[in-house]
């Protein structure tokens, strides 16, 4: 039988946070020993913003039992707002101080999205709401693509049709220019911050699970009908579990910002492919497996990069490795044969 | 004064009455069974009761505040408490945890708190442990606590989620067939738990049972219900011996 409880919890917990300092430790000596290639240097961050991605995606699809597509939306919120701030405030404040607050910034203006969306959003459930929140994250997508913002001495200029309708001054300077983004975001991303900003998204996220909300908001993907007759509040804590999810994704999505020097809002990043990929890093790694999705998502953003040499055979393999791995995590046999080698451990230890 | 009032409670759908001018007295301490045929609208009742459906008509009184048409989980907080006919456990929450979501609207501390681990989080997280344990030694569930609740045997599934309504100290526990596929040695388990419940926590009780020897040996009194309206209310002894609960139940 499965058991569980809090000393193993937080052993669990434990492993995960190690886990991660462990493997930012080797990149390191990797680094300091330049055993590593560029191509792999400029993998580092994105990793880091992938694994949060996967992370504050498990949020909402293992803990609050919501299929939700829409999540690179709340990365791209994110990386709009967290780069527009930083492009209005750059050389005003004092770099890090800037930065630390650009990220606040995309984690409040993701997570007020994720509230603005859920309210309607969180009313459906199942297919419904997956739907919904994939048209949600291509309108962001597509609005963002269209949005049109300057700055000069009058102040802030807003259009949706082109930078000419900003009428700005001769001076004037425009800050997100539709479809070509926003260019020129100050470099601030790194690895370090990245590992950092894992930490505190895993501090946050294992916390809430552990905690009185976090029963709550499990108790509802349980059995929402249950949870209700014993007081629990649906929406609050549904909205919740969405809204800290958004906004994780939203703090992934300024350090990409402060990764790239143009950040535009295309298919390939912020639109459903990138959802569905984020999805996939998720399922693999284990619904509610927060330890899971990390392992996963370093996992297959790695292969398609290690696998280069062989071409075309590239997303075959990559292809294959899914399904093994899906087999190798869910079918139940392999799940008989883990439990299986767990009871024969534990055995053995009992025996000593 | 009577602890539950009903008036008058009326509910359609479509066009089919499901419950028809339903009228109920239960005092403090009572343990009131609510009978019937398949069908007959006793589960309807205690949707109504408990807020998941609104009522057409009627009025629902618990300790003289008006609940009708209150929100469910306003009616938990306002003190009804319930279990289900079909077993609806927290499944992948442990056997602990399910009764600690029942004592999340008397134990908190905000969610700040919780993800910063401050001193109240531990405090209160040390006492809800503590209460959790406590009713799950009353059900003697004490040894499973860390057991996922879809790995206890049945019996004790449904001993579980009585002692999850109880968690959020209800005024009122509604049971809605309790002994529903309990053998005969379950059932007379039950029983002892039922009145114990009562006895121990002072609690009132009104359960839906089909199980005669359930009803007749705990119920003090009795509601029969056939196509949603009352057919007798009385005493136990005197409900079960009327010739029109007979008739009701086995036919002419």
């Amino acid at each position: 039988m499965k058991k569980m409880n809090i000393t193993k919890t937080t052993k669990n917990n434990l492993i995960t946070y190690l886990m991660v300092l462990l493997a930012y430790l080797a990149v390191q000596m990797l680094l300091l020993t330049g055993n590593i290639s560029s191509l792999m240097k400029g993998l580092l961050v994105p990793l880091c913003i992938y694994v949060m991605l996967a992370i504050s995606l498990n949020l909402t699809v293992g803990i609050l039992g919501e299929l939700s597509l829409g999540h690179a939306g709340f990365m791209c919120v994110g990386a709009f707002s967290g780069a527009f701030f930083s492009k209005c405030m750059d050389g005003l404040m004092p770099d890090s101080l800037r930065f630390l607050a650009a990220l606040l910034i995309g984690a409040a203006v993701a997570g007020i999205f994720g509230i603005l969306i859920g309210i309607p959003v969180l009313r459906l459930k199942g297919d419904y709401l997956a739907i919904v929140t994939l048209a949600f994250g291509e309108i962001i997508k597509n609005l963002v693509n269209v949005l049109y913002i300057g700055k000069d001495k009058n102040g802030f200029h807003f259009s949706m049709k082109d930078s000419i309708s900003l009428h700005l001054d001769a001076e004037g300077q425009v800050i997100v220019n539709g479809a070509q983004g926003i260019t020129g975001t100050p470099h601030d991303a790194s690895f370090t911050i990245g590992i950092i900003l894992i930490f505190i998204s895993l501090f946050i996220i294992l916390n809430l699970i552990n905690s009185r909300d976090g029963r709550a908001i499990m108790s509802i993907r349980d059995n929402r009908i249950a949870a209700e007759s014993i007081g629990i509040n649906i929406t609050k804590y549904k909205l919740m579990a969405f809204s800290i999810s958004a906004s994780i994704a939203g703090v992934a999505g300024v350090l990409y910002a402060h990764n790239l020097s143009t950040l535009t809002a295309l298919p390939k990043n912020f639109g459903y492919n990138m959802s569905i990929m984020i999805l996939v890093f998720v399922v693999l790694g284990g619904i509610g497996n927060i330890r899971g999705s990390i392992i996963s998502a370093i996992i297959l953003t790695l292969l398609p990069e290690l696998l280069r040499g062989l071409s075309d055979y590239r997303m075959l393999i990559y292809a294959i490795v899914l399904i093994a791995m899906m087999l190798l995590n869910w079918s139940p046999k392999a799940i008989e044969w883990k439990e299986g080698l767990k009871r024969h451990s534990k055995k053995e230890k009992e025996v000593k | 004064m009577a602890l539950l009032e009903v008036k008058n409670l009326t509910i359609s759908f479509g066009g089919l009455r499901a419950v028809d001018d339903f009228n109920i007295e239960i005092k403090k301490g009572q343990l009131y069974g609510l009978i019937g045929p398949n069908g007959a609208g006793k589960t309807t009742v205690f949707n109504l009761l408990t807020g998941v459906y609104k009522p057409d008509e009627g009025i629902i009184r618990l300790e003289d505040r008006d609940i009708t048409g209150l929100k469910t989980i306003d009616i938990n907080k306002a003190g009804i408490a319930r279990t289900f006919q079909n077993i609806r456990l927290f499944k992948e929450l442990t056997v602990l945890d399910n009764v600690k979501v029942g004592l999340h609207n008397h134990y908190p501390y905000s969610t700040i708190e919780g993800i910063l681990r401050l001193p109240k989080y531990h405090k209160v997280e040390k006492e809800m442990n503590e209460r959790a344990m406590e009713l799950l030694k009353v059900f003697e569930l004490d040894g499973e606590a860390d057991y996922l609740a879809s790995n206890l045997p049945y019996g004790k599934q449904r001993k579980l989620e009585i002692a999850r309504a109880l968690a959020t100290k209800p005024k009122l526990l509604l049971l809605d067939e309790p002994a529903a596929g309990m053998n005969p040695n379950e059932t007379g388990e039950l029983m002892d738990t039922i009145r114990f419940v009562r006895d121990k926590f002072d609690m009132t009780i009104l359960l839906i049972e089909h199980d005669m020897k359930l009803v007749s040996g705990i119920c003090e009194e009795l509601t029969v219900l056939n196509f949603g309206r009352i057919l007798t209310q009385g005493k136990t002894g005197t409900v079960l011996n009327d010739p029109q609960v007979i008739t009701a139940y086995l036919g002419e």
